[in-house]
């Protein structure tokens, strides 16, 4: 499986649209390609970056020499931080990531094992190995891997070693569930009504779940990223959840002990930023929405959030602050919230480590995360107060994900990047990112390849940023191996001989013998992404041998024409493909394994969202789809004569229809949905023209901005009219 | 194709060795010899038409030759050619001298096989004459297209075409034409109109034998025109192909209007304005590969049953999108296309005019592996509703059909004739009355669904019970009537005050199925999902219907 799309999960239709429309709103962002991608050179990839954040004082003495215990972007984000404070830097990595960005830009380079994580990233005692051996002063975990284990920690700190986050004490205290749940009770922070302890059985889950009162949610204790998590609305499916979490939590985290809590209905995800110093201090730098989620992930994050009034705002950066405090926080951590519709907020979980969604609050406060926690961890204290902190703006993300829509975006989509480009070009535009044009996407690791962040002066602007952003961000993945590609056109070839085949086959006609044309080899041409490969392909009964380019491929299956979905066998290999369409002209689409160039856009978050805990999964669906069709590969077939004597046709200039909608027949306006500067969906309602009592539907013939309306409701429009001119 | 060539080249060779063996006692072997030569060159001459350069010019032109078009056409091997050493006989303005005679005249004729069945094949070829085109004028012709166009017709060419129409009909197999010539050759006066006389002649009467079809994949212009408008289906190539009867500069003489080729005459023109042509294609090859697959839908000649193709598509396969596809509020439209697919051989609709008059959709299918025609209003266009276009689109697509014994299939969702003025004043009457017409005329099993309306007069015109159609179903959501419900009411309960319950009374009483079901005019009312399903077992069913009609001459349509 070596397909590549990039799934995005962008906030942008308000901006598009000029106005702010209080529904959700699914707007499509489209990806260009452009032809030439410039090569990102390790340079080019710094100085792009603008943090929008506080100079250093280089005076103030700091490490010489760091190590990262990560990979991808956040690798990346941190040796950039630390090359602005003149602190050497040292990647460490997996043998597969050998020529990856973070390796290149790094001062120093160590190989921590192969590509699982198990023996690399999460290899403790090589990374100790490396730190020894590079003198390494401090590490900088990132996210994920080893940033919030405690056995790391602990580690570091009998070998002298700095961890930049909080102490040992916090990540265990914060990394257990119940405890940290008791914890945040004593701090007088919010809490979820539910049951403090394990539950033991099914039985008591019941009973509890009746005592807090339906609907109730059960999650494992060790829990996160909704592993282990169900929802319950009556005892029978507390019971069943009950099961199933503990199953779940038994094989995701080897630990099966579970809890009950209250379920909050329609929960916004809304979490604080807190930063702490060794000395005490505390500071609470506003918020971040991440209600826009997808199977309990984030996926577009902004701060401010558009839900919060100051008074809540306040609350909770108290109360994360007096929970920060309790358990002497001393680094960049997290604290999330849950916030129902009347602004009622529970404490949720706290993240100690540097969140994937941290560059939102640096574009509004101007701070660099990264250097606060890396002063902290030296010893300083903080460098401003409570009232230095403000709200600058408004800042959106979106996570760039590698992902196999077909598999429901569930697995993660791996091969070549052939083209990508970062749309840095325009103002107002953070990408951080650990890829370039042609890295290789990983089955090994996260399938979040960047993130792209817009800011702006208000959230309007910011997600017009976004749009453009994302309409300028260029990722092409190069999908196919060769052998995929060889099944592929194997596949295709079969399938073109068994329609050529087909229609020869008449039902026996006695006045005139259909004389069939005897062939015993298909010499065919096939068109794949502009290649053309030669294929010869011969049958015999239902199994087909094709050679291509080279190499032969034996391809069985029913070929059940009507069908569409076909199972072939190639070589032995159980392949499912659907022919979506077939021309007389040669033209086919197959839909092969998971490869496509896909921008997802998500919802509006403002007030509707992805809840979270949510027992309807229909919505988690209604992402759309834009740019090209999933994983669909246009192929031309054509026999080799057909294909030598194409080569004659003249290339078309493609005619522009679609740009300009005319009145089809006589009628009255009924309605009109645009006007000057909307943008437009394709297949979008343009306006409505009522003829012979019947209303129909006038569509946009293509994505773009409305040029000029020329029809009002209640105009008499006649055949072929203009009604409205896109741009 | 070329092994073909060489096998029949070398039976050539074979008999008139085998003559001149016979004639040894007279002739002296060198004699043979030489006649074997010329042969050998004649062959080579009429394989290369106009030569390499002309070859070459004509694929800069993104076009193919006459003989590269039937290798695309025809299955690999199998066509046979005839009258390869035809040549014209015209001795005026020089034209006897060897260098303007070309073995074979400026057209490929013979015979072969589409997915091995028989066809009768002319091909016009553009390129033998290019070295004559100062010469070459059609009085219809503008003096500077010539430098472009060639491959006019002579009486030679004519005649090559007239002999293999002539055999398709006894026979009894299609005729294609692929058309590419510049008009009438000057050169032979009246023997080149004469020529066109013959063909059209043999166009009539091979009219209703066998199916013919015209590809234009050049400019086809002046009395030209006339043998594609005779044929059953026109197709034209997009951005090469002309079809007008004068061109451009003469138009501009004459009614000072200023028109671009293409404007007057291309495929976008015909397929969109005129109705001229039935389809356009991208390219050549584009072309060539539509109309082997189109040739699949058609039977040889008036003689044969529609072709029964095989089938992976069950013929009783339900199709239950088809349950909700007619939206509630009967003044929404949807696409009549949608149920089409649906309901065919695996989504397969060849679309015969598919941008022309589009409130009516006409086009071939298949059902369980057999040719169908499929009628249907198109909601989504104007209502549905019938006009003068969509009649006469709709008239001659069911005469093809049941010249040819093609079942007819008619989705029904019609509000009736287009009221207004250009319509009474374009004829709506005469031409409406033709679709009329030509559904009571129709002997093909006749299969008719109502899926929604089916009002006035249009209701009767539509394939219904009334006009024989064999079984005629209907759908839950069908309103068969007079007309809609508000008109009605205006009518019957003129002045009348409580206009509503009026309204919603007449709904009750008309606005569904059973009005017409009690009466016998709808056979059954169906669920849509099992439409298919009925479909497919009444076609088994009607397979052997046989009408016979009265004696007469030959009918006679309101043309």
């Amino acid at each position: 499986m070596a397909g590549l799309w990039v799934g995005t999960a962008s906030l942008v239709a308000a901006g598009r649209r000029g106005r702010w429309p209080p529904q959700q709103l699914m707007l499509s962002a489209a990806l260009r390609t452009l032809k030439h991608v410039p090569y990102y050179s390790r340079q080019c990839l710094m100085v792009s970056r603008n943090l929008g954040s506080v100079g250093y004082d280089p005076n103030e003495k700091t490490f010489d020499k760091i190590l990262i215990a990560n990979r991808g972007e956040i690798a990346c984000r941190v040796i950039r931080t630390c090359k602005k404070m003149g602190i050497k830097t040292v990647a460490i990595h997996s043998d597969v990531d050998a020529s990856s960005v973070h390796v290149k830009m790094a001062d120093e380079a160590v190989c921590v094992g192969p590509a699982p994580t198990s023996k690399s990233y999460l290899n403790m005692d090589a990374i100790m190995e490396a730190i020894k051996k590079t003198r390494a002063q401090a590490v900088h975990p990132g996210y994920g891997f080893l940033s919030e284990n405690k056995e790391f920690a602990r580690c570091l700190a009998a070998e002298d070693v700095i961890f930049i986050g909080p102490d040992t004490h916090a990540i265990q205290a914060m990394g257990d569930k119940i405890e940290s749940k008791l914890l945040a009770k004593k701090a007088e922070v919010n809490t979820i009504p539910g049951f403090d302890g394990v539950v033991k059985d099914a039985e008591e889950a019941v009973r509890i779940a009746r005592e807090i009162g339906y609907p109730v949610m059960i999650k494992a204790s060790a829990g996160g990223g909704g592993k282990g998590m169900r929802i319950a609305w009556d005892d029978e499916e507390t019971r069943d959840g009950f099961r199933l979490s503990s199953q779940e939590a038994a094989s995701s985290f080897g630990d099966d002990r579970l809890l009950i809590e209250k379920f909050i209905d329609n929960p916004r995800h809304i979490e604080i930023q807190v930063l702490g110093d060794k000395h005490g201090n505390a500071l609470w730098l506003n918020e971040r929405e991440c209600s826009i989620q997808r199977r309990n992930q984030k996926v577009v994050e902004e701060a401010p959030s558009i839900f919060l009034d100051v008074e809540t705002r306040r609350a909770m950066g108290e109360q994360a602050v007096a929970l920060a405090r309790a358990v002497k926080y001393s680094s960049a951590g997290t604290v999330e919230f849950l916030v129902d519709s009347k602004k009622n907020f529970y404490f949720l979980e706290m993240n100690t480590r540097l969140q994937v969604e941290h560059p939102v609050t640096e574009c509004i406060t101007g701070l660099d995360l990264v250097q606060e926690m890396i002063r902290v961890a030296k010893g300083y204290p903080l460098r401003h107060k409570q009232a230095d902190i403000r709200i600058n703006g408004w800042a959106v993300e979106c996570r760039v994900y590698a992902e196999d829509p077909y598999k429901s975006f569930g697995l993660p989509s791996i091969g070549r990047l052939s083209q990508y480009q970062e749309p840095l070009h325009l103002p107002g535009v953070r990408v951080d990112s650990g890829i370039q044009p042609g890295s290789d996407i990983s089955i090994y690791y996260d399938p979040m390849i960047s993130k792209l962040i817009t800011y702006g002066s208000d959230r309007t602007e910011a997600l017009k940023r976004m749009a453009d952003a994302l309409d300028n961000y260029v990722i092409r993945g190069h999908m196919l191996t060769k052998s995929e590609k060889n099944q592929l056109l194997a596949i295709a070839s079969s399938l073109f001989v068994a329609f050529q085949l087909r229609a020869q086959h008449f039902q026996e006609n006695s006045r005139m013998p259909v004389i069939k044309p005897d062939i015993a080899n298909w010499e065919l041409s096939i068109k794949l992404h502009d290649k053309v490969h030669t294929v010869v392909a011969s049958n015999n009964g239902s199994v087909f041998s094709v050679e291509v380019d080279g190499s032969k491929l034996n391809v069985t299956s029913t070929w059940n024409l009507a069908s569409p979905l076909l199972t072939v066998s190639v070589d032995g290999t159980q392949r499912t493909v659907q022919c979506l369409s077939r021309e007389a002209g040669g033209n086919m689409s197959i839909q092969f394994l998971g490869t496509v160039i896909l921008l997802r856009c998500l919802m509006e978050v403002s007030t509707v969202y992805w809840r979270r805990h949510t027992k309807n999964r229909e919505k988690e669906e209604s992402h759309k789809s834009v740019g090209n069709t999933p994983m669909l590969y246009k192929v031309n077939i054509l026999t080799k004569l057909a294909a030598e004597l194409n080569k004659f046709m003249l290339e078309k200039a493609t005619e522009d229809t679609s740009s300009v909608l005319r009145s089809p027949m006589p009628g009255v306006v009924v309605a009109v949905s645009v006007k000057p500067g909307d943008a437009v969906a394709e297949g979008q309602e343009i306006c409505v023209i009522e003829a012979m009592k019947m209303q129909n539907s006038m569509t946009a013939g293509k994505t773009g901005t409305v040029k000029s309306v020329h029809c009002r409701a209640g105009d008499t429009v006649g055949e072929g009219d203009l009604l409205v001119e896109l741009e | 194709m070329a092994a073909a060539l060489r096998v029949a080249a070398a039976g050539a060779r074979l008999s008139v060795l085998a003559s001149g063996l016979r004639a040894a006692v007279r002739s002296l072997c060198s004699q043979a010899t030489s006649v074997n030569e010329r042969i050998e060159n004649k062959r080579r001459t009429a394989l290369l038409g106009g030569g390499q350069r002309r070859i070459d010019a004509q694929h800069k032109r993104g076009k193919l030759t006459a003989r590269e078009r039937i290798s695309l056409l025809l299955d690999p091997g199998s066509f046979v050619e005839s009258d390869m050493f035809v040549e014209h006989r015209c001795a005026d303005f020089g034209m006897a001298a060897d260098k303007n005679k070309f073995p074979g005249d400026s057209v490929v004729t013979g015979r072969g096989r589409i997915n091995g069945r028989l066809v009768y094949v002319f091909s016009q070829q553009i390129i033998g004459w290019a070295q004559w085109l100062p010469l070459v004028i059609s009085a219809l012709w503008e003096a500077k297209d010539f430098t472009v166009f060639g491959g006019s017709l002579s009486g030679a060419h004519a005649q090559k075409i007239c002999k293999i129409m002539d055999q398709a009909i006894t026979v009894g197999a299609p005729v294609i034409g692929l058309n590419d010539s510049g008009g009438a050759r000057i050169q032979e006066g009246v023997e080149s109109l004469a020529g066109y006389a013959d063909i059209f002649l043999r166009n009539v009467m091979a009219s209703g034998v066998i199916p013919q079809i015209s590809l234009i994949m050049g400019p086809c212009a002046g009395g030209a025109v006339y043998s594609p408008a005779l044929t059953d289906f026109t197709f034209m190539v997009k951005d090469t192909s002309y079809l007008f009867i004068t061109g451009p500069d003469v138009v501009k003489s004459v009614t000072n209007e200023d028109v671009t080729q293409e404007e007057l005459g291309g495929a976008k023109t015909h397929t969109t304005m005129s109705g001229v042509a039935h389809r356009a294609f991208e390219n050549d090859v584009d072309a060539l590969c539509n109309l082997r697959d189109f040739f699949n839908y058609l039977p040889l000649s008036s003689q044969d049953p529609a072709p029964v193709r095989e089938c992976h598509d069950p013929s009783d396969r339900l199709v239950p999108e088809l349950d909700t596809i007619v939206p509630l509020e009967s003044t929404k439209a949807y696409n009549m296309v949608d149920i089409i697919h649906s309901v065919v051989d695996e989504r397969e609709f060849f679309e015969i005019m598919p941008n022309y008059a589009k409130n009516i959709v006409v086009g071939f299918a298949r059902m369980n592996g057999r040719t169908v025609g499929i009628v249907g209003n198109q909601p989504k266009v104007a209502s549905g509703c019938l006009d003068v276009n969509s009649s006469v689109k709709g008239a001659r697509f069911v005469r093809f059909c049941d010249a040819f014994n093609i079942p007819l299939i008619t989705f029904v969702d019609v509000p009736g004739f287009l009221p207004g003025t250009a319509q009474e004043y374009g004829g709506i009457i005469r031409h409406g009355a033709k679709l009329l017409y030509a559904f009571a005329e129709a002997t093909v099993p006749k299969v008719t669904v109502i899926t929604r309306k089916a009002y006035g007069g249009a209701y009767d015109v539509m394939s219904s019970k009334h006009l024989c159609g064999d079984t005629n179903y209907a759908w839950p959501t069908a309103e068969i009537a007079v007309m809609g419900a508000k008109g009605a009411v205006e009518i019957i309960f003129k002045g009348h005050e409580n206009v509503e319950a009026a309204q919603a009374e007449y709904i009750e009483k008309f606005a569904n199925p059973f009005p017409a079901a009690v009466r016998g005019f709808v056979d059954d009312i169906i669920q849509p999902s099992s439409t298919r399903a009925r479909i497919c077992c009444d076609l088994d069913v009607l397979a052997s219907k046989k009408v016979q009609r009265p004696w007469r001459k030959h009918a006679n349509i309101p043309l």
